[in-house]
């Protein structure tokens, strides 16, 4: 299990979910990909297909509609796989958290590993929190 | 021999943020019927707007979609002071200005970004790296003029909340000026390719009389032959008092509305340097307190449509009726009778052509009549388009050997 | 326009107000409201934007609201429809389709019925949803 999460850091291949959001955060991390900050230097990587993704990025303020398909997508990625709330209404639901046509806030929903709070976070704070996660996850192999 | 294919479009696909689910029914290659369900980014506002305060929507109608944030709180609080007046007579002066750029700023980096998905829909990543590339500076001028590069937080009922700095102007001109050589590019690339022209041109085709009867606006309908524009017909900020045009193409295909997008970045950077040069001083914030009942309608044109709020007071300080109509509403719609008829490689690029506000989108599912079903992602499907487009430079080149 | 309006529909409207030089609201009865819908789309080439439900203590309203673009001006069509617990009104989807949508969407936040609609199913609700709670009914009446 250690070898598995210590080979995930080496080279994260993130899947993006969003969950009823208001594209914010998914522009900010697709942000994080152009010539700017060019994550794709460190080996991260936006994958297409969630089966071979180490992290799943998920956003959005879990919509009702949206929430059974989520957990549909976190079964069928490959794991040790880390979920990463991206964005205040992934963490808490912010200010939808009252409506009508949203379920419960997403740590009730998926086991979540790190929480990147903002509305949007910038592509720095995104990038501080998954190198923070990194140091962490390979923290816990020593 | 009709087969039914199902070919979902993400809804997780990578450049598709926000989950909608389009049924595309194909007969062989050619698609003939499309349904759209969406609801996966409902929340719930315009109930939620009920329950707080007059100042407090603006914040929650911000976050209604990303991309075009500050079209809604735009039409918000013009719909209050439509309640109250017109905006002319309730807002400063230098509001007005200062509302007009943050609004063109803002038609300018959506522009750029669905430059950005255009290309990486056909296959021409680099369009997207260099799109986005130059949507920074733009993101720059944001975060210099309201300090967030998203969200930003500057419209309320009266006014704007902050001022633009003497000091601030020299850096948003040169910006500016840094804007057009790249924009000149892009205006190249689109024109003279004749790749993208193969691809572009007849694809998707909405006819004016179709874009009459679905009700479309905006960028979609004004590359159809209709010549509106919120700006011009109904003026808000300053925009009767800048000179600007308002472009309009006939054909009505996937490369009339890239044409139409590319050519009113141009008119919004000319807008922008008019706005900064002629704005005067003064306050920024009317300081309204008390709405009294009524009723009012808001709208703008935002980069994708005409927004529209209607608001609804009965004196107390709340709304009791916020009714929001999101600008791609009517567009996505209209997906119905663009994308039937073409092939399935051109589907996402006319899906995307309306430049749906993805507060409303998911994947598209290709859907083929027969017993066995043959699911395809919809990464395929973007594959698809991508084959095609190295199809059509092969058929260029060998034309031209 | 107005005089157009007024001579056409001449005693259908039961209320007319002109709340500023671009904005008029005028009422009709919802068993008229095709015909006013027909002239306005039809014959007066105005352009539908939107049409929004409330939940009033007197009854249900729905404003349709069209746009004559040529001069900015809005022409708000107001109509009521006084049983809650029954509320139906012709749809105007079968004059032009970008209509469907809307008239889905009341369908399913208020709970009015649109007689004649070709395809009136969920479009934003969960498929979950319980069956005859209207989210933007007000439960508490003042």
């Amino acid at each position: 299990m250690s070898f598995k999460i210590k080979a995930l850091t080496k080279s994260i291949w993130v899947f993006h979910a969003s969950a009823g959001s208001c594209n914010n955060c998914d522009i900010e991390i697709l942000d994080c990909l152009t010539p700017r900050f060019d994550l794709e230097r460190f080996g991260i990587q936006l994958i297409c297909s969630v089966r071979h993704a180490d992290a799943l990025l998920i956003t959005g303020a879990m919509s009702k509609k949206s929430v059974p398909r989520l957990k549909k997508v976190y079964e069928q990625a490959a794991k040790p796989c880390v979920v990463i709330a991206v964005g205040t209404c992934a963490c808490s639901q912010h200010m939808f958290k009252d409506s009508y046509n949203v379920d419960a806030p997403l740590d009730k929903i998926l086991p979540v590993d790190l929480c990147i709070p903002g509305c949007p976070p910038k592509p720095e704070a995104m990038i501080d929190g998954i190198v923070k996660l990194v140091t962490k996850l390979r923290g816990k192999k020593k | 021999m009709s087969h039914k294919v199902i070919v979902p479009i993400g809804p997780y696909h990578p450049l598709q943020e926000e989950p909608e689910f389009f049924q595309l029914y194909v007969e062989g290659e050619k698609v003939v019927d499309i349904d759209i369900i969406i609801g996966y980014n409902h929340r719930g506002i315009e109930k939620l707007a009920e329950a707080k305060h007059f100042d407090q929507v603006p914040y929650l109608v911000e976050r209604i979609c990303g991309i075009c944030s500050s079209s809604h709180p735009y039409a918000y609080v013009l719909a209050v002071e439509d309640l109250l007046g017109t905006e002319a007579n309730v807002v400063p002066e230098r509001a007005l200005y200062i509302r007009t750029i943050i609004d063109e700023l803002q038609r300018i980096h959506s522009h750029l970004l669905w430059l950005g998905l255009a290309g990486h829909f056909i296959g021409y990543n680099t369009v997207w790296m260099w799109a986005w590339k130059y949507r920074e500076p733009v993101l720059d001028m944001f975060e210099m003029i309201t300090g967030n590069r998203n969200n930003y937080a500057m419209f309320k009922v009266g006014g704007v909340r902050r001022d633009i700095k003497d000091e601030d102007v020299p850096f948003l001109k040169k910006t500016l000026d840094e804007l057009v050589p790249a924009l000149d590019m892009f205006k190249g690339a689109v024109m003279d390719d004749p790749v993208i022209q193969a691809r572009l041109k007849k694809v998707g085709v909405l006819t004016k009389q179709q874009a009459i009867d679905w009700c479309v606006v905006g960028p979609t309908a004004r590359a159809s032959g209709l010549n509106m524009d919120v700006r011009r017909d109904e003026p808000y900020g300053v925009f009767d008092r800048v000179d600007w045009n308002v472009i309009v193409e006939k054909d009505g295909d996937v490369f009339a509305k890239t044409v139409v997008r590319v050519l009113e970045m141009y008119e919004s950077v000319s807008i922008i340097r008019q706005c900064l040069s002629k704005m005067p001083k003064g306050e920024i914030d009317a300081n309204i307190k008390d709405i009294p009942p009524g009723e009012g309608i808001g709208r703008v044109e935002a980069p994708r449509w005409e927004c529209f709020h209607y608001i609804k007071s009965d004196g107390t300080n709340r709304p009791i009726r916020h009714k929001i109509r999101a600008p791609s509403f009517m567009n996505v719609a209209s997906d119905k009778v663009a994308a039937v008829g073409g092939t399935i490689s051109d589907a996402t690029l006319t899906l995307a052509a309306v430049d749906p506000c993805y507060c409303c989108t998911e994947r598209v599912e290709v859907i083929r009549k027969s017993d066995d079903k043959k699911i395809m992602n919809g990464w395929d499907l973007i594959k698809l388009s991508h084959e095609k487009t190295n199809k059509v430079k092969e058929e260029l080149l060998n034309g031209r050997a | 326009m107005r005089d157009k309006i007024k001579e056409k529909l001449g005693s259908k409207i039961k209320d007319w107000k002109e709340q500023s030089a671009r904005r008029v609201y005028f009422t009709v009865d919802k068993k008229d409201i095709v015909e006013t819908v027909k002239f306005l789309f039809r014959d007066l080439g105005m352009r539908f934007s939107i049409a929004s439900g409330s939940d009033t203590p007197e009854a249900l309203e729905i404003l349709y609201h069209f746009s004559n673009d040529p001069s900015g001006e809005f022409y708000s069509v107001r109509v009521f429809i006084e049983d809650k617990n029954n509320p139906e009104i012709d749809s105007i989807t079968p004059l032009f389709p970008g209509a469907e949508w809307i008239e889905r969407e009341m369908w399913e936040l208020i709970g009015i019925k649109f007689k004649g609609h070709p395809n009136l199913k969920r479009l934003l609700l969960a498929d979950e949803w319980p069956e005859g709670e209207y989210p933007l009914r007000h439960k508490n009446e003042p």
